[in-house]
């Protein structure tokens, strides 16, 4: 009798596993499919034992900062949270002192310039979406805080359009060629070739690298609690596991009495 | 039924372990939710606040705001620090020298939030040429020591940090709040 | 007496509990709920009302501390829920299990739903406990879909603004009765803040319903997988504490478990990535789609090419649950000793799902003619099949005598 409720209900579980699974990939779904599937990378953060790689994301930060930062804000992310990610916390405050940011009014009733402390977010290349889209032929550069979140399968999207472009010209319409973007064409220059940003370390400066490194940080802006999340996870699974033992065992016990 | 008395005791303690042990679970989801009501990490961030203080005259008092607090900053003249100097501990309900208090007695740095129930209290007013606190008439001094009323304690001093225009400390170009003296970055 | 069962001895316990007990007898209302008379024979699907009240108290205690920290303005709506996420201590934590967890509560609820349809959990005299539960499942999706709409992603808003301008479909009134709901000419600040009070009214309003539609129940009792009514109440029933206390611990736990699985390594996964871009009246997504809990109805809205018949075609889907007592008045309870009718159940099951699937698709063919087809089978089920079967299924002769004699051919 439990076994046949256990077959049961394990058949149930994997049907509705499998459905919702089958679900998911429905309504993710883009109405313009793109010309290439994307490219698919074994990211160091995937799956339930993944990790942040953090000398990656040290290093995606200086991509993100001498290339992507010219356009495109990063408001979620204040300078404190860079000691999670392995700077010091001198480290951290040097980083955000070589920053301008426009604080007040003082006592006179004028806005004025201090150097940026670790409180302070990270400044906006643009005061405002207006400025930023004169600069850029009328594209918005998106802020990045949230981008790896904000799109479907977000980290091999990032990195196929980063690694994607066809060419560094543009058409006679100002746009730049590439087959991971949804329309087949983006107005973002190439941003990334091989040898623009000097590591620190021996990591090899080419044009991928790039990519994978600016991945790996746009995914722990998106979620810098990333780790705690699922260690809570292992923890809160082997626990509730032993619960689980405890409580059919005991339940068990009491339904031995049924019907005596 | 024909159950011995070890059966119906392993069946108690498994029946009770289990719903123990469902509690202690039950419990333990509470941390994060009252750590949740803690203050979250912007909070805590906020930063240091650094005051441009080379304005300042003697006996000046200023009021800034900290933490969602008022600090009241003097620049004591020496006549103040006489008046300071003349009083005896025993004076004191809570007993604490102006030196104990101030590295630099020139300066007096507290939070100006009176010890009884938090109300601010007024300079240049009171009975000892400090502050009064119109909400119960407590009456501090210009060390900021409570001298008379409900008030049980000292004004509070918070750790600060004075940054100084010349090596002999003599004039003082801004004082820093929230961070211990000696530390702060210029 | 067994060891189980709580006498209040007035030797052993003191005045304290007498003190309380004859002022406010919650102590003898306890005793009442764990010996309230079971049926002996229920199976794992009668779990799923317990983990409904589970669930509904893990939305209430997140949303409440997740109110503590959010801004219900346009202006704030989508920073605060980052705040959140990233700055408040195990904010994360809590949005995730809201978020999760109204999916999990669904989950849990259609599962009770198909149990309901399945063993015939709605026919007499159980209609009120019954209807008191459609009524409970419109208020819970009320509360989703406002819910949904408070961290002003682009789903949220445009979602909203969807589901909002179906009403301008009533005649006459249409378009007042939307600027009422909208405080406005479009989806705005008025909106959130409205949605936002009744996001966090409702559920103490189902909360309410909950206690009613259990009174309900209580009054004949739980069905049971047999169909039969309790006959013996000595040798069929067992006191609801020990028995399904225990019971529903098992499956309180695993729910907690598949839960926290989902919360720690797939949180975003029943979610779509465009809320996590804030709302922008000015640019429509691609792809509008609401959560997934909503596809079946938003694929019978979409079927209909009329705007107004769309719209009663999606409330008339609900609003066909409310009678099913009456459309189906088979003697025979439980789908286990109808053959013909698990027949129709179940086809009714896979069109539901398939109805699920399809609303999630983009309105073009051939889903459109697809889900035209899912949404006369699933009307049908109701309006056609029930009734028919009532009238012309022959009984069954394999029904038991009674659950005594159920459990003793089990052996």
């Amino acid at each position: 009798m439990l076994i046949k409720n256990i077959r049961f209900f394990a058949i149930i579980l994997f049907a509705s596993l499998q459905y919702l699974l089958f679900i998911h990939n429905a309504f993710a779904s883009d109405i313009f499919k793109p010309l290439h599937p994307k490219k698919e990378v074994a990211w160091q953060f995937d799956g339930v034992f993944g990790k942040f790689d953090r000398a990656s994301i040290r290093r995606g930060y200086k991509v993100y900062k001498e290339v992507c930062a010219a356009c495109h804000s990063l408001n979620r992310i204040a300078f404190r949270n860079l000691t999670e990610i392995g700077f010091s916390t001198k480290e951290a405050e040097a980083l955000a002192a070589g920053y301008n940011i426009i604080d007040g009014p003082n006592d006179i009733g004028e806005m004025f310039d201090r150097p940026g402390a670790l409180a302070d977010h990270f400044v906006k290349p643009y005061p405002n979406s207006e400025a930023a889209r004169a600069s850029n032929h009328g594209a918005l550069p998106p802020d990045l805080s949230l981008i790896i979140k904000a799109r479907h399968d977000g980290a091999n999207y990032v990195y196929s359009l980063l690694t994607g472009y066809k060419g560094t010209e543009p058409d006679s319409g100002g746009l730049y060629e590439n087959p991971y973007f949804i329309t087949g064409k983006l107005a973002m220059t190439p941003p990334l070739a091989d040898g623009i940003v000097s590591y620190d370390d021996k990591t090899p400066q080419t044009l991928s690298n790039y990519a994978y490194d600016v991945v790996n940080f746009l995914q722990w802006t998106a979620s810098p609690e990333m780790e705690h999340r699922k260690k809570i996870g292992y923890k809160v699974f082997i626990v509730l596991i032993v619960l689980f033992i405890f409580c059919v065992i005991a339940k068990k016990k009491v339904w031995d009495d049924a019907g005596k | 039924m024909t159950d011995n008395i070890n059966e119906i005791g392993r069946r108690k303690f498994l029946k009770l372990s289990a719903g123990v042990f469902a509690g202690a679970c039950a419990l333990t989801t509470l941390k994060p939710l009252i750590s949740s009501m803690n203050p979250s990490k912007d909070v805590l961030a906020s930063s240091t606040k650094k005051i441009d203080v080379s304005g300042m005259k003697n006996d000046d008092v200023r009021v800034e705001k900290w933490l969602g607090k008022p600090i009241f900053i003097m620049k004591r003249s020496v006549e103040s620090l006489k008046i300071v100097d003349e009083v005896s501990m025993d004076a004191l309900k809570d007993q604490q020298s102006d030196e104990q208090r101030f590295y630099d007695r020139n300066w007096l740095v507290v939070i100006g939030v009176c010890t009884h129930l938090g109300c601010i209290p007024i300079a240049k007013q009171g009975d000892y040429n400090g502050w009064y606190c119109p909400c119960h008439g407590s009456h501090y001094d210009l060390s900021g020591r409570v001298r008379k009323g409900p008030a049980p304690s000292n004004l509070v001093v918070p750790l600060y940090d004075i940054i100084y225009n010349d090596p002999e400390k003599k004039n003082a170009s801004h004082i820093i709040i929230g961070v211990e003296k000696g530390t702060a970055n210029v | 007496m067994s060891n189980d069962n709580k006498i209040i001895d007035q030797s052993k316990t003191g005045s304290v509990v007498d003190w309380i007990e004859y002022r406010l007898p919650v102590f003898s209302f306890i005793k009442h709920l764990c010996d309230y008379r079971t049926p002996i024979n229920l199976s794992f699907m009668w779990n799923f009302g317990i983990l409904a009240g589970i669930a509904l108290v893990v939305q209430i205690v997140t949303g409440l501390f997740l109110a503590m920290h959010y801004t219900p303005h346009v202006a704030h709506a989508f920073d605060s829920v980052e705040h959140i996420m990233r700055d408040v201590q195990y904010g994360w934590l809590l949005r995730y299990t809201h978020a999760v967890g109204a999916s999990f509560f669904f989950i849990v609820i259609f599962a009770h739903i198909a149990r309901g349809l399945y063993y015939g959990s709605y026919k007499s005299p159980r209609e009120i406990v019954w209807i008191c539960g459609v009524i409970l499942y419109v208020l819970m999706m009320a509360t989703a879909f406002m819910g949904y709409v408070l961290p002003w992603g682009q789903m949220s808003f445009w979602g909203a603004t969807v589901i909002t301008n179906l009403f301008s479909a009533i005649p006459l009134i249409g378009d007042s009765i939307v600027s009422l709901l909208w405080g406005g000419f479009s989806v705005d600040n008025p909106t959130l803040n409205r949605f936002f009070v009744l996001h966090y009214l409702i559920p103490f309003i189902i909360a309410a319903f909950a206690v009613i539609h259990v009174i309900a129940l209580h009054q004949f009792g739980s069905t049971n997988p047999t169909g039969v009514e309790v006959k013996n109440v000595k040798k069929e029933t067992v006191p609801f504490h020990p028995y399904y206390t225990y019971k529903d611990l098992v499956y309180v736990v695993i729910f907690f478990l598949v839960l926290f699985m989902m919360i720690a390594f797939l949180p975003d996964y029943l979610g779509h990535p465009d809320n996590y871009i804030e709302a922008n009246p000015m640019i429509t997504p691609s792809h509008i789609v609401p959560e997934w809990y909503f596809l079946p109805f938003y694929a019978i809205l979409r079927a209909i090419p009329d705007k107004l018949m769309g719209v009663l075609g999606m409330f008339g889907a609900i609003a066909v649950l409310f009678v099913v007592p009456w459309l189906d008045r088979h003697p025979t309870k439980s789908g286990k000793y109808r053959k013909y009718f698990k027949i129709a159940y179940w086809i009714f099951i896979f069109n539901f799902l398939c109805l699920m699937w399809l609303g999630g698709q983009e309105a073009a063919e051939p889903y459109l003619t697809l889900s035209r087809i899912s949404l006369c089978i699933y009307f049908s089920y109701f309006l056609v099949a029930l009734p028919l079967l009532s009238k012309y299924e022959p009984i069954s002769p394999d029904i038991p005598e009674s659950i005594e004699s159920s459990l003793k051919s089990k052996g």
